[in-house]
């Protein structure tokens, strides 16, 4: 194809817009489909980001014609599209709108998906691009994976002119819950799909706050020159819920605190702010750096006191009583699934050596909120005395990365008045609440990507088998002997991933 | 909360906004840009809300600036408006008398600090914005042709007075169908040898989108009139026969290709909140949009005068 003489890298205004495609949702009953990825669809259209034509099918086991779903999808919307809803937009978005029920067993169903796929290329001219997004519990993935080659649809037709179509699949997390599951995973997607069509979804990757990172380090002359171990005393990642596990029990035992966080999302906001400094920002460049940064990290000598894991009892959390994970309905009273912990790594480049990097994540924790924290070192002398400074604590840098969206920077300053007293302040820039209004979901942006095929957001296998490498080691001294320590709901966690951060004179940030 | 000052000074507005910003709490910190909105009466209104709105995704420091009764006395009165429709701070500052011909020197010190100027005229612009006083304070000047008794020769003095950060939302309006296009082109087609773009007689946009495929592709493209509303059609000519944008009710438009089967996209008339949003959303030199104008006054040069162009 030649190029566009209307694409000019000077004009900003117009936006990339997806080719004519087809979206084929597995799992648009659950959660996630009502909340995220239908309110994205809709936002997206909204935008003018869609492509003529654009056609959303459905799959799911329900007995549903095309106007149920379609209704269900405008309940969603309704409910939770970020953008005003406009009737235009959504009769245009209802005209492409598909319905296929059946099961993952069914042979019938999946014949059908591909007619009606193969349909809407002939009446909506989609062009024989699809993508299918899995929404689906793992150990459907191989049944929809195999049902997707046996019907043909894996395998785009090659139409006789123009560009040759292409076939995308999106899995969510989790991405196996080791190593060894992660690589069968992979081979069995392998099979199917070749790796460039093959978009992982880590939906933290897609938020503005962690795009922010790259550019809060590499666009900024100020903070570049701190970012080592010269400056840099700890690093602090945290995601806290205060929420338990709800329903998902099913999913959720055995799995544990750990693989669900840590493994991709905790582990992906280290590499952004461990990583060198890529030389551009395509997918390889990008995946490059995080990849050395993943294979640099290093665990803890001693795993029995470098790492900690709890499991919440019965407690009060935020002014509610709440039960207790052993309690919650579904879940063994023997289960040794940690619902909290945390890990101290270490990154062996020259330029974070001798830096820790604690990681932590839990649920039933005081409050919501994700972050990463640079604590830096004191200052090597201070002018003043011992009672001057006695409230000045470490310089930091912490990006929120949810909710309240910002950078914090905490630094000392003088107190007014007659004596010299240095107390600790913040400069803060928010997003502000009504700013993120306007900033799109991480859904939508990783949406658009899989269907305009722009890799960059989204890890590749490498990545999540170096991540399963860091962890595995540590599930199997977890699994070889003693229980998830109990925390009290509502509490900041189990005394021994205090004691972790202890052992060195360091403390965790507040919760 | 509003706070009125009559015959007042910039030094008591500005320690009334500090006042304010106290009680609030450090809000001018997320502060992303100024935007002076030279309007009157009839327009402050709806001038303001927009800039309230796109305010929820561009914080701002709102400066409406009333010029009344030049005969009059000079006299400045203020009236401030914060912590209501989002993050943005609004003050409306009405110059009565000489002071009128002197607005930059009241508004220059309002300008938050190390922060973006922005000058809009919602209402008829003036030929040659980066002459005006407050133009030159700002990176970014707006205009509206649209608001113009004539809009095209709006453009051809637009044209003249060019300078980087011009801009008009006349060509803002354009995005959603130059986004539209460019993604059409991006799919294969065949060789383009002219087109039309059809719309209301008097509208701006249309101009502009025909000057900039002109420019893009090197080839004609007229301009046809229709009933709107807004602009109806864009038509590409090609070997294979035409491809074709039509959207006939201002809401959903249907693209047409040859041998293949008709698309239909939403494609709605924005407001001008969200014209504004879209505007302020980069302060750097829009070139093409220069470009464009350029073009389009080259080609209505060309044109013998008060005959529009129809397609050869």
């Amino acid at each position: 194809m030649t190029s566009n003489p209307l694409r000019d890298s000077r004009d900003r205004r117009i936006p990339r817009v997806a080719g004519p495609c087809v979206l084929v949702m597995f799992g648009v009953t659950g959660d996630l489909a009502s909340k995220k990825l239908l309110p994205a669809v809709y936002d997206l259209a909204n935008r003018g980001l869609l492509p003529p034509g654009f056609s959303l099918v459905g799959f799911a086991r329900r007995d549903w014609e095309d106007e149920d779903f379609a209704q269900v999808a405008y309940e969603a919307v309704k409910l939770h599209s970020r953008t005003p809803f406009r009737e235009a937009v959504w009769q245009q978005v209802l005209e492409g709108v598909r319905f296929v029920p059946g099961e993952f067993a069914d042979d019938v169903a999946f014949d059908e998906l591909a007619k009606t796929v193969a349909d809407l290329d002939a009446q909506r001219g989609t062009g024989g691009n699809c993508a299918f997004y899995l929404s689906v519990p793992p150990k459907a993935f191989p049944l929809v994976i195999q049902q997707l080659k046996r019907s043909g649809l894996s395998e785009p037709g090659g139409t006789s002119s123009g560009p040759r179509p292409w076939r995308r699949v999106v899995i969510e997390k989790p991405f196996g819950r080791d190593l060894k599951s992660a690589r069968e995973l992979n081979a069995m997607v392998d099979a199917v799909f070749p790796p460039q069509s093959v978009f992982r979804i880590d939906h933290y990757l897609g938020k503005e706050t962690v795009q922010n990172i790259l550019a809060l380090r590499f666009a900024n002359t100020l903070y570049e020159p701190i970012w080592n171990r010269g400056y840099v005393d700890h690093v602090q990642i945290t995601m806290a819920e205060d929420i338990g596990i709800g329903g998902r029990a099913g999913y959720y035992d055995g799995i544990g605190a750990a693989r669900d966080v840590i493994q991709n999302h905790l582990l992906q906001l280290l590499a952004l702010t461990a990583m060198e400094e890529p030389v551009s920002f395509d997918a390889d460049s990008l995946r490059a750096e995080k990849e050395k940064v993943l294979s640099a990290v290093k665990l803890p000598p001693d795993l029995a006191v470098g790492t900690g894991r709890g499991q919440y009892a019965a407690g009060w959390q935020g002014g509610v009583q709440v039960p207790g994970y052993l309690e919650e309905e579904g879940i063994p009273a023997d289960s040794h699934t940690d619902t909290y912990a945390a890990v101290e790594l270490g990154v062996d480049t020259r330029r974070w050596a001798g830096v820790p990097f604690y990681l932590r994540t839990g649920k039933r924790l005081p409050s919501r909120m994700t972050e990463i924290a640079l604590m830096f070192q004191r200052a090597p002398h201070l002018p003043f005395t011992a009672t001057d400074t006695e409230e000045l604590g470490q310089n930091a840098l912490v990006i929120r990365v949810q909710p309240d969206e910002g950078v914090t920077i905490r630094f000392g300053s003088k107190v007014p008045g007659s004596a010299m007293e240095v107390r600790d302040v913040n400069m803060d820039f928010a997003y502000g609440g009504a700013f993120t209004e306007s900033s799109p979901e991480a859904y939508e942006r990783l949406l658009l990507d899989v269907l305009i095929g722009d890799a960059p957001l989204f890890p590749r296998q490498k990545e999540v088998e170096l991540s399963w490498q860091i962890l595995d080691p540590i599930e199997e001294f977890w699994a070889s002997g003693g229980t998830p320590e109990q925390y009290p709901a509502g509490s900041d966690g189990p005394a021994s991933a205090q004691a972790l951060v202890a052992r060195s004179g360091r403390a965790w940030r507040r919760l | 909360m509003t706070i009125d000052l009559t015959s007042t000074t910039t030094g008591a507005i500005r320690d009334a906004l500090t006042r304010e910003r106290q009680r609030l709490g450090g809000q001018t910190t997320g502060m992303v840009l100024n935007l002076i909105i030279v309007t009157d009466e009839g327009g402050q209104y709806d001038a303001v809300r927009a800039a309230s709105e796109a305010g929820r995704e561009h914080p701002c420091r709102i400066l409406g600036v009333i010029i009344r009764r030049p005969n009059a006395d000079s006299r400045l009165d203020a009236e401030i408006h914060t912590g209501e429709a989002g993050p943005s701070q609004t003050v409306l500052l009405r110059m009565y008398g000489p002071l009128g011909q002197h607005a930059d020197s009241v508004v220059r010190p309002l300008l938050a600090a190390d922060t973006p100027v922005v000058t809009w005229w919602p209402g008829e612009g003036p030929a040659c914005p980066s002459q005006e006083p407050l133009g030159v304070l700002a990176q970014r000047r707006v205009t509206d042709a649209a608001e113009s008794a004539e809009p095209r020769e709006a453009l051809v003095a637009a044209s003249r007075g060019y300078r980087q950060g011009d801009t008009d939302l006349s060509w803002t309006r354009a995005t959603s169908w130059r986004s539209l296009l460019a993604a059409t082109m991006d799919q294969p087609h065949g060789a383009i040898s002219g087109g039309l773009v059809t719309a209301e007689k008097d509208n701006p946009t249309a101009d502009l989108i025909a000057a900039w495929l002109d420019h893009c592709f090197g080839v004609p493209f007229g301009r046809d009139n229709s009933g709107g509303p807004g602009i109806t059609e864009v038509r590409f000519t090609t070997g294979d026969g035409d491809i074709v944008l039509a959207r006939p009710d201002g809401r959903t438009a249907t693209l047409t290709k040859p041998g293949q089967p008709d698309r239909r996209v939403a494609l709605h008339r924005r407001d001008s909140a969200e014209l504004l949003t879209e505007e302020l959303r980069r302060l750097n030199p829009d070139e093409v949009y220069g470009e464009t104008l350029a073009r389009l006054a080259a080609t209505i040069g060309s044109a013998v005068p008060g005959e529009h162009q129809d397609e050869s």
